[in-house]
């Protein structure tokens, strides 16, 4: 599938897990997996790191 | 069949990991997403997939402290529990609680006003490091090695003016070798242990890509770390020391949902593993 923000191709694994965070290798936007149903992936906006994330 | 729920709000390798274990141990294996949880105060337990047992793991503090608070309301046994995850997750609490327990920690000093800790500043002398009280990742600290520079930070803290941002937390420089420990406790049993050496500059945070290195870990080092722990109230946690040239192991940190990713490429041990197993046994029976 295409990134959402610059149209470059995006490469989700097979086994990548609703969740997980994916990384337009072009323009460096991330997004999170919103569902997968085989081949048929909905991406998310990622939420940007907060001030309070971390260990 | 037990039954492990994994609480997330990224699904980092860490939690992959964690899921794995868990599946290999022959659980039968859950992932919730806490961003798209409701929860509310007519919620049971049976009204989620939480099984018998939760591993909170949420990179937003504030959203797994509040998350966890849900489900010990379910009566749901959480790891780590909402006491520790509070305590650990406000350093100063934490720096108190260490202190409380006569384990080695750094001096620190706490000002409730930018005049006070500027004043401070001046009393004790400079450098001290400033940290704020909640975070993580190194982000926010910073020697503070002249009244210029601390003049400018607090400056910024005031325009900041989080409600957070109003406490101000300065701790002693300590003269270490470049680098600091981590020790993972798992159920107060330290389980493995790193060096984390700077990348660039004094913090260590492999975050900021600090280069971990294996450590063996002593025996007072375990000591330190099973008292450290125990003062936090147990749990899985991240216990950070550093060396004092002068006054030995000093611990600075100790940490909630503890990262382990880099380390359990190198541990002897099986980190998520024990982390599983540990969270088996704190199932009611």
């Amino acid at each position: 599938m295409n990134c959402p923000e610059c149209d470059a191709t995006l490469n989700i694994p097979d086994d990548a897990s609703v969740g997980e965070i994916v990384s337009c290798p072009d323009c460096g936007a991330d997004f999170e997996i919103a569902s997968k149903d085989g081949s048929n992936v909905v991406l998310k906006q990622a939420e940007s790191v907060g001030e309070d994330w971390g260990e | 069949m037990s039954r492990v729920c994994i609480v997330f709000d990224r699904l980092r390798s860490e939690e992959k990991m964690l899921q794995k274990e868990a599946s290999d141990l022959g659980c039968d294996t859950s992932m919730l997403d806490a961003k798209i949880t409701q929860i509310n105060t007519d919620s049971k337990k049976d009204d989620y997939d939480l099984g018998d047992v939760v591993l909170e793991r949420c990179v937003s503090y504030f959203r797994g402290l509040h998350f966890t608070a849900s489900l010990e309301f379910m009566d749901v046994p959480t790891i780590n529990s909402y006491d520790v995850a509070s305590i650990c997750g406000n350093k100063m609490i934490m720096t108190l609680r260490l202190k409380k327990h006569n384990i080695p920690t750094p001096k620190t000093y706490f000002s409730f006003s930018s005049e006070s800790s500027l004043e401070n500043l001046e009393k004790v002398g400079y450098p001290l490091v400033i940290k704020p009280i909640i975070g993580s990742w190194g982000r926010g600290v910073m020697p503070l090695k002249d009244k210029d520079t601390a003049e400018a930070v607090m400056e910024i803290r005031d325009i900041n003016d989080g409600p957070h941002d109003r406490i101000y937390y300065l701790q002693e420089l300590i003269q270490r070798p470049p680098r600091d420990i981590r020790i993972i406790t798992v159920g107060d049993e330290p389980i493995a242990a790193m060096y984390r050496k700077s990348a660039n500059g004094f913090k260590t945070n492999i975050a900021l890509g600090a280069d971990p290195e294996i450590c063996e870990i002593t025996k007072e080092m375990e000591d330190i770390a099973v008292k450290a722990s125990k003062a936090m109230g147990g749990g899985i946690l991240g216990i950070d020391m550093m060396e004092d040239e002068k006054k030995g192991l000093v611990v600075h940190e100790v940490n909630n949902t503890v990262e382990f990713k880099g380390l359990a490429r190198v541990a002897k041990r099986n980190i998520p593993k024990a982390m599983v197993e540990y969270a088996l046994s704190c199932i009611r029976k």
